[in-house]
This record gives structure tokens, sequence and C-alpha cells, in this order.
């Protein structure tokens, strides 16, 4: 056996690979039947020992520890005790127990802020879907320039939030937004988009539809790849009609990857602080404020930081997350053994 | 009728993207607007008088923000390769003990809101005197790549066939000579893609930058928005120039690697 493999990677390490094929053996390994005498000794030279195994996976182990673990209990000490911010710097809070949930989920805000997450996850995932299934049924019949337009879709998606939240934010001026000069022309007075707490939510709620729309798309495009043409074909020569396909085939196949895009848009949306803070902070009052930018205003958007309250909100939207999360996996452990 | 039928689906394409980029577009237009024209009304629809004022003062400002952010997409990209890959090889090939848990608790982890772990990490870098510095903007940036990152180099490393491996045994190769010469090299379009996402979150990145390094003498781009925003609020164009600027690298990167992550996975190693 040949053991002359370059040290270099890359192209050394193909050259290694044709090296390593056994004499007498075809050229195309994939190809060539597994030979018999080989299979033993496979058997017993391929079992790695354990500490091998646990030697590549051990920096996740100790990163997961230290990066996520430790991070996540902070977390839930903060909220259980009153860590003002001096206490915070000294090391010496007064342990609370649940007195915090307690004041959260009795306080005014909490309310609010409960039905401001609904509607803004709701409604955001519930557009982004339609639009996104619309668009993907609409790209998924090949025209000329589809595949490029369908490419163009994707850029809202990678854009920096800061910069697509900004520049809805100039979209939606006031006096010199675009948005509010074109409803003008149509007779439309002034609306306030950014500062009239009738608005603020709607206005982020536009925003955030529009960052969404691509991730639905992208996802729906792949799941309609995959049904069949026959179906459509067999359909069309039984005489249905376009809305009758799509409702008697595109949309019950669809409904596996469906049920996967939008609870991972839950997931996201939940989440949500950069496209709120960045367009209205929350405001006009608490008017735009959702559990996250609470937690998030609460800990770092004021001069005065409260970690221990804005830990408590940040622990109550982690169980959000998380049981829509387990419907996510318990969803797709289905799919799978299906 | 059916040639038609496309060239009036063409046409609806092309107006719903250009509906949906309309926004992409009005940055550059404003980008492109002189400080004066910027309380017009109407505003210009086109940049039929434009100025490179906004763009000079990207150039005067915004430097060192970007190449922080640059430092900061490059660190991320390497720690959450380091870190995943290896971690991928493992769970894909080694089968260790406790596989499906881990992959469990990835799944979970990337469920936990940032806001949350932002908290986290304030409270523990406090202690270490972390805040304001890159590597612990590092760090954190990387929480949200590394758990996608294993989960990806798991399924893709599945898929290598494991006549590759059997190759490499019998070669006398031990785990870590068939990771670094053969798995590794075989990878490359789930490590670009990795890569590509890693970095594209990092320089996105604003809640980790917003908390972890708010007094930092070296912040990144999206921070120096943010805060070029509050404190000038009449320069639009040299905000939405530093947009277009801060938005280069998502598009470049886009454009470069779409090429390499539509290969097929293991086509090129196992052909010959």
């Amino acid at each position: 056996m040949r053991s002359t493999s370059p040290k270099t990677s890359g192209d050394g390490a193909s050259d290694g690979r044709v090296a390593t094929t056994p004499p007498g053996q075809p050229d195309r390994p994939a190809n060539a039947p597994p030979d018999a005498p080989a299979a033993p000794a496979r058997r017993s030279r391929l079992r790695e020992p354990r500490w091998a195994a646990f030697a590549f996976i051990a920096p996740l182990l100790a990163y997961l520890t230290i990066f996520y673990a430790y991070p996540l209990y902070r977390n839930i000490e903060l909220s259980l005790h009153d860590y003002t911010p001096r206490a915070f710097v000294m090391g010496n809070p007064e342990f609370l127990g649940l007195a915090n949930y307690v004041d959260v989920v009795t306080s005014d805000a909490f309310g609010l802020a409960l039905r401001n997450t609904a509607l803004f996850t709701f409604v955001s995932i519930a557009a982004q879907y339609t639009i996104g299934l619309a668009l993907a049924v609409f790209f998924h019949d090949n025209f000329r320039l589809s595949g490029l337009l369908r490419g163009m879709f994707l850029i809202p998606w990678l854009l920096p939030l800061i910069v697509s939240a900004s520049t809805w934010s100039w979209m939606l001026n006031s006096e010199n937004g675009i948005v509010n000069s074109v409803l003008e022309s149509f007779g439309i007075g002034q609306i306030n988009w950014l500062t009239s707490p009738d608005w603020a939510l709607t206005s982020v709620i536009i925003a955030n539809i529009w960052l969404g729309i691509p991730f639905n798309l992208v996802i729906l495009y792949a799941g309609l790849q995959n049904i069949s043409k026959d179906l459509y074909e067999a359909a069309a020569l039984d005489g249905a009609t376009v809305w009758q396909r799509f409702w008697r085939i595109t949309f019950p196949l669809l409904r596996p990857v469906s049920a996967v895009t939008l609870l991972l848009g839950l997931i996201y949306t939940l989440k949500v602080v950069d496209v709120i803070w960045i367009m209205t902070t929350g405001g006009p009052g608490n008017s735009s404020t959702t559990l996250a930018i609470w937690s998030y205003r609460e800990a770092f958007g004021t001069g005065q930081p409260e970690f221990s309250p804005a830990a408590t909100v940040g622990n109550l939207l982690i169980v959000i997350a998380l049981v829509f999360g387990s419907v996510h996996l318990y969803l797709q452990r289905r799919q799978e053994r299906t | 009728m059916t040639a038609r039928r496309t060239w009036w689906k063409t046409a609806l394409g092309i107006l719903f993207t250009a509906l949906m980029l309309f926004p992409v577009y009005w940055m550059f237009n404003v980008s492109l607007t002189k400080t004066s024209d910027m309380r017009a009304d109407p505003p210009h629809w086109f940049p039929w008088d434009p100025t490179a004022e906004g763009f000079t003062d990207v150039f005067a400002q915004q430097l060192p923000a970007l190449s922080t952010s640059l430092g900061i997409g490059l660190g991320c990209v390497a720690l959450t390769l380091a870190i995943a890959a290896p971690a991928g090889f493992a769970i894909a090939k080694l089968r260790p003990w406790g596989a499906g848990p881990l992959n469990f608790t990835l799944l979970v982890a990337q469920m936990i809101p940032s806001v949350v772990m932002a908290m986290g990490f304030y409270a523990i870098y406090v202690r270490l005197g972390w805040l304001n510095t890159v590597w612990g903007l590092i760090i954190a940036d990387s929480t949200i790549a590394v758990p996608f990152g294993v989960l990806l180099f798991t399924a893709f490393m599945s898929g290598i066939p494991q006549e590759l491996m059997h190759a490499a045994k019998i070669d006398g190769a031990g785990a870590w000579r068939t990771f670094r010469s053969v798995v590794l090299p075989v990878s490359r379009n789930a490590m670009l893609t990795v890569s590509l996402f890693a970095f594209l979150w990092a320089w996105s990145d604003f809640i980790f930058a917003s908390t972890l390094n708010r007094n930092g003498d070296k912040i990144p781009i999206t921070l120096s928005i943010y805060s070029y925003i509050g404190n000038n609020t009449t320069q639009w164009n040299s905000i939405m120039a530093t947009a277009v600027v801060a938005s280069i690298p998502a598009a470049v990167l886009l454009v470069v690697a779409q090429r390499y992550v539509a290969g097929g996975v293991t086509a090129g190693a196992v052909k010959d």
C-alpha cells in the first residue's frame, strides 16, 4: 500500500485519495461492488475509539456550556434577584424569588406588550406566508427571467437590518417621506406613521412583512419543486381550473412545508428587536412595544439599566418561544417518521 | 399562445420585483440626493442631479467602523468553523455518545432570543472587563452561527460516502488526518455556506453591538449608522450612503458564493 500522501490540503488531498485506492480495485470505488474480503477488515478497523469522537466534539460542548448555558443561567439568576446597577457591579443583590415575575405579569405594560407581540407576530407571518406562497406559485411556472427575478427577491433578506429599518424610517417620515407623498397625490392626508400611537405598530409590521417575504418565498418555492408534475398534468386532463389545482393539489401537498415555514417564522418573529427598536424604539409611549422590545429597553434602552425586570421579561419570552419550538420539533419528528 | 402568456408573466414578474425592491432603490436614490433637495416636496423620484457628498462623508467617517465590522465578521467565521466543523464531523461520522440530545440542544439553542443572550453576556462581560472589546463581540456574534453551522456540517458530512472514509482508514489515516485531508476538502461547499452566513450575521448584528459594545472606541458599522441617525437627522443622504456601503458585502458574497453552494455535494469527490 502506498503511503506517499502529500501533506498539502486542497488539491493535494484528492491526490491522497487516489493513492488510497487499494491495488486491484477499479478506479472508481463508488461504482465498484463492495468486495467481500474487505468487509471484515472494514468493520474492525473503522471503529474509532470513543475518545476520538469526544475530542472532536469537546470544543462544541465547552462552547455551549460557557457561551450558551452560562449566559442563560445568569439570566435566570438576574430575574430572581433585585439587581440594581450597583448590585450588578458589586455582586450582592437581594434575593426576591418570583417577585419579579409577579411584578411583570401584573404590570399595566404587560397586557399591551403581550397584545403587541401577538399582533406583530401573527399579522407579520400571516402576510409573509400569503404573499410568499403567491409569489412561489407565480415563479413556479418557469418564464423568461424567472430565475433572475426570484434571485433578486432575496436582496431584502440579505441587507443588514439597520439598513432596511432606517430606509423604511425615512420612507415613512411624516413630512418628507415618499409614502406620504404618494398617498397625498391620491388625496389622502398626512399620516404620522412612526410618531402616532395609532400607526406605529402598523408601520413596523409593514417593514417586517417586507423583510420576511424572501424567506417564505425561498422555502415554499423549494416545497413546490417537490410536488410531482404528473399530478398537475392529470388534473389538467380532468379539466381542473388553475384555482382548483391550487386548492386541491398545491395547498394540501405543501402542508408540511407550510407548517415548518410558519413555525420558523413565528419563532423568529417573536424575538425581533432590531426593526422595531430602530424605527420606533417601541413608542410612542408603549404603542409598539413587544415583549422583546420591553426587555431590551429595560436593560439597555434607558440610562438606568434595570436588569432584573429585563431578564424576567426575557425569560417569559423564552418560554413562549420554546412552546412553539417544541410544536415545531414535534411536527418535524412526525414528518421524518412518515 | 404559450409565448404570449410567458411574456405577460415576465412583465408581471418585473413589476413585482420592482415593487419589492423599491425600498432598496430608494436607499440609492436618497444617498445621491443633495442635502438641499432632501426636504423637497414632492421628493425627487430619480437622482437627475446626483451628488457624491453622502459618499464622501462615508469615506471620511465610516472607514474605521467598516474595517471593525470586517474584522468581527472574519473572526466570527473563523471561530464558527473551528467549533462547528469538527463537531459536525464527529456527529456525522464518529457516532459519539449523546448525539441525539446534542442535536436537540442545538435546535433549541436557535430559538433563544438574542436579547436574552445579550443580557447574559453583558452580566458576564461586566465582571471580566470584556465589554467594548472586539473579541467579546466576535464570541457573542458567533452564538448565532455556531448551532446553525454544526447542524449544517452534520447534514452535509453524513452525505460523504463511506468509501471515502474507508479508503483513508485503510491508508492508515487516523481520525484527525481523515478529517483534515479528506473530509474538510470535500466539504468545501458546506464550509462556504457556513462562512457566508456567519459573516453576514456578524456583519448585520445590531443587538449584540448595541449592548456589548456601546461605548467602545471600535464600533461596528451597524452601530455607527445607528448613532449617526441619532446625531444627524438632516443628513439622510449620508445615512443612506453608509447604508449602501454597508450592504455591499452582502451583495458581493451572495453573488460569489452562490456558485459554490449550488454545486453537488460529493459529486466532485467520488467521481474522478
